[in-house]
């Protein structure tokens, strides 16, 4: 046990928190990189699952790319853009994008396409153009879906940045993959706790917006976040 | 493809521990999960307790099981052991999710003439309510095996075999077809077990024609009660609950 003391001891120690490798420092990179792939896969999925959620077209094609997607396997992909690129922010981002699409694209398809027609139709009657029908109403019905969809990427994608210090980039990794270098256990240990303990603070963050934003009308159909 | 003809047999062995370390928590964690899920189904304590337990667990990154299961179960960091026990770990937090629910929503008047019919609990539950609930279950079990496949492969990182060592090495040595045939055979690997489930659930499932998805299922049995059946009456009405699980269980 006295490793658990050892990965406590780089944890606590004022060194591990300054200086450009310090845990602030990295923790602001694995945070960074996360961001923007995230801002990057949203601005792709987003859209394009209210779209094909809203004309209802295309749905089997989106299931379909999303599911073959989910069998690439990230660090194959960022190894690969690496070499076919080379070093620099460019290539883990590419392959951290395509890991997030997939849970956002169906989150957001599938929310969108289980909204009821009959509540549809209702809006459409009521004299609401498309872009009003989907503003106002599938996308708050279909709001909490599309959060879990998201939740779910960001959640990955926090776990998966760990893997970008491979291709000698920064972030919380960082100490996993020089703690296993020089055969530093306590570091690798301290590296991936403070991981997980990112995760998990930011799926209580994403938990609480979730439940923050879903529209009052629905909490008390039964629902389940 | 000539690295290729000249390593396939690295590829193989490496193929065949990416298999193990998927597969056999698959399996380990259905054994699991079923077995609790049943128990807790219906539990006023064990029900939030599995719910909330299981999805803190699959907060937590593989990453991060990986390097600290050594410690736990004294084992070398590059075992393969961690991997089988981490991905178990992970099937179970997805399974026991859907099996509770697949297991609360059986349709009552099926489980009172099961047991009306001199169904004792032990039979009823393998012979009506696990049947019931395999729709649900292979939902699961196809989630899990794919994500499990492209899992696997992080373990390269710490050193631990499989065909993530293919991209490992060919980072190292530069050889972009090393990774490429890596990413084919992964891929490969999660198609063909995804369709070997999907297929054995339509077995498993006989009541349910080939290629009758759920939306379709309440449609089409009006048919069904014509055709062939050998299931009891009670298994086939059931099939419209079971639609409602499914498309809830995904939503989950």
């Amino acid at each position: 046990m006295s490793l658990v003391a050892d990965a406590a001891q780089f944890l606590t120690d004022p060194a591990s928190w300054s200086g450009p490798s310090g845990i602030p420092q990295r923790l602001l990179e694995h945070v960074g990189y996360s961001a923007l792939t995230m801002v990057i896969a949203l601005a792709v999925a987003v859209p394009l699952g209210l779209w094909v959620g809203h004309t209802r077209r295309g749905g089997g094609v989106v299931v379909g790319l999303a599911g073959a997607l989910r069998a690439l396997p990230t660090l194959g992909l960022l190894t690969l853009f690496t070499l076919l690129m080379g070093l620099g922010l460019l290539p883990p981002i590419l392959a951290l994008v395509l890991l997030a699409v997939p849970p956002i694209l169906s989150g957001t398809y599938s929310g969108i396409a289980a909204v009821s027609p009959a509540l549809v139709d209702a809006a459409r009657s009521m004299g609401m153009t498309e872009r009003q029908v989907l503003t106002r109403v599938e996308i708050p019905v279909a709001l909490p879906v599309i959060l879990g969809g998201i939740r779910n990427a960001a959640l990955q994608v926090l776990a998966t940045v760990t893997i970008v210090a491979y291709i000698n980039l920064g972030g919380l990794g960082r100490y996993l993959i020089d703690g296993l270098a020089v055969r530093d256990y306590a570091r690798m240990l301290g590296s991936v706790v403070l991981v997980a303990v990112l995760a998990l603070a930011a799926d209580a963050v994403l938990a609480l917006v979730q439940r923050l934003v879903t529209s009052p009308g629905l909490a008390t159909a039964g629902d389940r976040p | 493809m000539n690295w290729l003809t000249n390593n396939w047999h690295t590829v193989l062995d490496l193929a065949g521990a990416h298999l193990v370390q998927s597969v056999l928590p698959v399996v380990l964690g259905l054994l699991v999960s079923v077995p609790l899920a049943r128990l807790a189904a219906g539990s006023r304590w064990l029900r939030p307790l599995l719910v909330t337990g299981s999805s803190l667990l699959y907060t937590i990154p593989s990453l991060t099981l990986f390097v600290v299961l050594p410690l736990v179960l004294g084992t070398r960091m590059t075992s393969v052991v961690n991997v089988i026990v981490a991905l178990t770990l992970y099937v179970v937090a997805i399974l026991v999710r859907s099996c509770v629910d697949a297991f609360e929503s059986l349709d009552r008047d099926v489980l009172q003439a099961a047991t009306a019919m001199g169904y004792r609990p032990a039979r009823r539950f393998f012979g009506v309510e696990l049947p019931l609930a395999v729709p649900v279950m292979v939902a699961g079990l196809r989630v899990a095996t794919v994500s499990n496949i492209s899992m696997v492969s992080v373990g390269a990182v710490i050193g631990i075999q499989s065909l993530g060592t293919l991209f490992t090495d060919g980072l190292r040595r530069s050889i972009v077809a090393e990774i490429l045939v890596g990413i084919v055979a992964t891929v490969l690997i999660a198609v063909v077990l995804d369709q070997l489930l999907r297929l054995l659930g339509q077995v498993l499932t006989r009541w349910q024609r080939p290629g009758t998805g759920a939306r379709e299922a309440g449609g089409r049995r009006r048919r069904d009660t014509r055709g062939p059946g050998r299931t009891a009456g009670g298994a086939r009405d059931a099939t419209g609950a079971l639609a409602a699980v499914e498309s809830g269980g995904a939503r989950a």
